[in-house]
């Protein structure tokens, strides 16, 4: 029985492409970019390269981007970084209730540090509040930072209108981009967003290694302690080698993008409809019409998510759903809670699918097969 | 070719399942080992022992190469067993939390949970054996009778049992250690866990004291002498020795019963004081393996406490299906609360709970 991959919004492959120049690249050259000598003027000179790439990509400058080792440290430093720089201008931030475990968590640590945080709340379709984020502002409001697209569900956030109503105010803000980075084309004077976090290994680059979009002149205070690397921003010898992979990612995605987001459009569209063929009952939490293509999340009445996920992958089905905690139980989805309520049936019983450019349809149909046999089996 | 039977197996992390799983993927099955997390046990530096058990689970999951999941039934858990834990201690009881995880988790919750995912059986590490005959379902004491584990599994039904495999009900303990070594799994040398699992290696005081408020009292004799202060009726077991602080001349002091209405414990002097003896009892929530009719009497010999000798009894099952058991020779601390559990050989033939005491055809009201 083949293996097939829909858990893409978790980690995708490493393209073929990205890995060839990786391992190009470490065949002949190790110099550190900081060293004065020809073996570092070397390594700086990718480094340099990459960050142009990356930087063009999202509409910046290269001196605006940082590299890090992926969207956690992105996110960690963006929200810290700007909070405790401007701790004198106000103590107030405000986030979402949707957001990946990177902000909230984040958020929660500056709350017992003195900050205070308001959390927006979502829709049913997945959305959040925009009206909400209006009121919720204050002249003690410093930072305010919302997810382009949800991890979860896939639903495309407002941010165009949020960087309005944050520059008329004055207010940073940054943006999570790490799940609309490759779906969107992403342009950060077009957002009117101060700062924004990618991450490399959800658009087939490598793991560990990220980038945060610092807009010129956003006064942040460094969390990690060292040399003077990515303009005294960011401490620590540069992961070369990952850089390198990153920009080549990023470069397919500019020349691809198009392709391969019809591509996984169709995917989707053959599994939700080979999936409705098959008579299997289940419905579509967010609005889809708001969402990236590549991610879905489907509620199946009569299962549950333990036992779905569990069945999914003796049936080798990769998907996933909520985060892992603990002695890898399941923990409840707090995005479907911040949509439907604590104690909604959706939780107990979601999935999230979600597809790359290696997907075929028939692969789709043959999935949507083995789930169709899995969810009668435990609905009977 | 012949699809393999499926079974999944409950991985605690220790050594006990680690082999039951070997085995089973010897012999042929497709094994999915599964660690139940039923307890939240995370401490105040945020260390959980059971993610320390799931990290075993996962190494020997992965030298057999076989999957591996974690599900999660710390709501059932609490809901079907710590309630009923404290509910005995509430009472005046002593209860035995392993037997009704058996019953509500081991054998129902994680038994659909693993049929949900295609199953053919499920397993786990338990000394026992499965005997099928000619329609019928028996379960029989693990071969190392040191190890046996039937009393805790007195409230397995038949139609559980079909479903259910003990690999190492065959084998003695120190087999089991000496394939765990030859295999080089990770638990090999890892220390059994004792005491009851949400408890672990912790103190049964400070964790009971958590939950249930301690109410000091008195310490007196059956006619009402005092003779010191006791910590909270629940922190005492009948025929306990230990911890009572009572100093004096004369035998060492033993709990004979508990009056939980006036939070009064009894105590009386000499391991074999006549009060801690008693000839019959009355069981609840009676299961027989194999279904047995009312208005039945039979002899046979039964255990009421874990690693206790066998003594003959004769039992009666009533109308209700309340049993009495009559034992052949006087018992010393049978203790409400506690298991019951009835043997005919080797077979188990099921069992219930202690309810009440009786000596000379009156009940023992001062036991508890």
């Amino acid at each position: 029985m083949d293996s097939i991959y829909i858990d893409h919004a978790a980690t995708t492959p490493l393209a073929t492409r990205v890995n060839e120049v990786m391992y190009e690249y470490g065949k002949t050259i190790y110099g550190n970019p900081s060293s004065v000598h020809a073996f570092g003027r070397e390594a700086r000179k990718y480094i340099d390269e990459a960050r142009m790439t990356v930087a063009h990509s999202l509409g910046g400058q290269e001196s605006e981007v940082i590299f890090t080792s992926g969207g956690t440290e992105a996110i960690n430093s963006a929200l810290m970084g700007v909070a405790l720089a401007h701790k004198k201008d106000g103590k107030h931030l405000i986030t979402s209730n949707q957001e990946h475990q990177a902000t909230l968590h984040t958020m929660r640590y500056l709350e017992t540090n003195g900050f205070k945080v308001t959390y927006i709340e979502t829709d049913e379709t997945g959305c959040i509040n925009i009206e909400q984020i209006k009121r919720a502002i204050t002249d003690e409001t410093i930072l305010v930072s919302i997810m382009m697209v949800n991890n979860e569900t896939g639903v495309i956030q407002p941010i165009e209108e949020i960087g309005a109503i944050c520059a008329e105010k004055e207010i940073y803000f940054h943006t999570d981009a790490v799940q609309a980075f490759g779906p969107l084309d992403i342009n950060v004077d077009q957002l009117q967003v101060d700062l924004l976090t990618i991450s490399a290994h959800k658009v087939n680059g490598p793991k560990g290694v990220g980038a945060l979009y610092v807009r010129e002149g956003t006064h942040m205070q460094s969390l990690q302690f060292g040399g003077e690397q990515e303009r005294k921003r960011r401490a620590g010898t540069e992961n070369v080698i990952g850089i390198v992979g990153f920009a080549e990612a990023v470069k397919d995605i500019q020349q691809n993008r198009v392709n391969d987001q019809n591509n996984i459009q169709a995917c989707a569209e053959a599994f939700l409809h080979a999936l409705t063929k098959q008579d299997v009952n289940y419905t579509i939490n967010g609005d889809r019409s708001k969402s990236v293509p590549g991610i879905i999340n489907l509620s199946f009445p009569g299962t549950h998510v333990e036992s779905m996920l569990m069945n999914l992958d003796i049936e080798r089905i990769a998907a996933s759903s909520g985060s892992a905690c603990t002695a890898g139980t399941v923990e409840p989805s707090h995005v479907l809670q911040a949509m439907f309520g604590e104690s909604s049936e959706e939780i107990t019983n979601s999935i999230r699918f979600s597809f790359g450019k290696e997907n075929t349809p028939e692969e789709m149909e043959e999935a949507a097969k083995r789930i169709a046999a899995i969810v009668q089996r435990i609905q009977a | 070719m012949d699809k393999k039977e499926r079974v999944v197996m409950g991985m605690s992390g220790g050594v006990d399942s680690s082999v039951a799983a070997l085995l089973l993927k010897e012999q042929g099955y497709e094994v999915i080992g599964i660690f139940m997390k039923n307890w939240d046990d995370t401490d105040e530096n945020g260390v959980c022992t059971a993610t320390e058990d799931y990290e075993d689970v996962i190494r020997v999951c992965n030298d057999l190469d076989i999957p591996y999941y974690s599900v999660n039934f710390e709501e059932k858990y609490w809901e079907h067993v710590f309630t009923y834990f404290l509910d005995e201690y509430k009472k005046g009881r002593t209860p035995n939390p392993d037997v009704m995880c058996n019953k509500e988790i081991k054998f129902k919750a994680f038994l659909n949970h693993a049929l949900s995912l295609g199953a053919d059986y499920v397993a786990t590490g338990h000394y026992a054996r499965v005997r099928k005959t000619d329609g019928h379902v028996e379960m029989l004491r693990g071969v190392d009778d040191n190890k046996d584990q039937t009393y805790f599994l007195n409230q397995l039904t038949e139609d559980v049992l079909e479903k259910v495999l003990f690999p190492l009900g065959d084998m003695p303990k120190s087999e089991v250690r000496k394939i765990a070594q030859e295999h080089n799994l990770a638990t090999a040398n890892k220390k059994d866990s004792t005491g009851i699992c949400f408890i672990g290696e912790r103190n049964f005081k400070d964790f009971i004291s958590e939950y249930l408020p301690a109410q000091p009292g008195k310490m007196t004799t059956l006619e009402g002498k005092e003779v010191g202060n006791h910590d909270g009726l629940m922190y005492y077991t009948i025929g306990q020795r230990q911890g009572l602080g009572i100093g004096g001349p004369g035998d060492p002091w033993f709990v004979v019963g508990k009056n939980v209405t006036d939070n009064i414990l009894y105590v009386e002097q000499g391991f074999d004081h006549d009060a801690l003896y008693s000839d019959a009892l009355l069981a609840t929530d009676v299961n027989f393996i194999q279904p047995i009719e009312p208005h039945t009497t039979f002899t046979c010999t039964a255990k009421f406490r874990y690693r206790q000798k066998d003594s003959k009894v004769h039992v009666h099952v009533r109308e209700d299906g309340l049993v009495d058991v009559q034992f052949d020779e006087p018992q010393r601390a049978i203790t409400p609360g506690q298991a019951v559990v009835f043997y005919d050989g080797d077979v188990c033939l099921g069992g219930g709970t202690i309810d009440q005491i009786l000596k000379n055809e009156v009940a023992l009201d001062y036991v508890g």
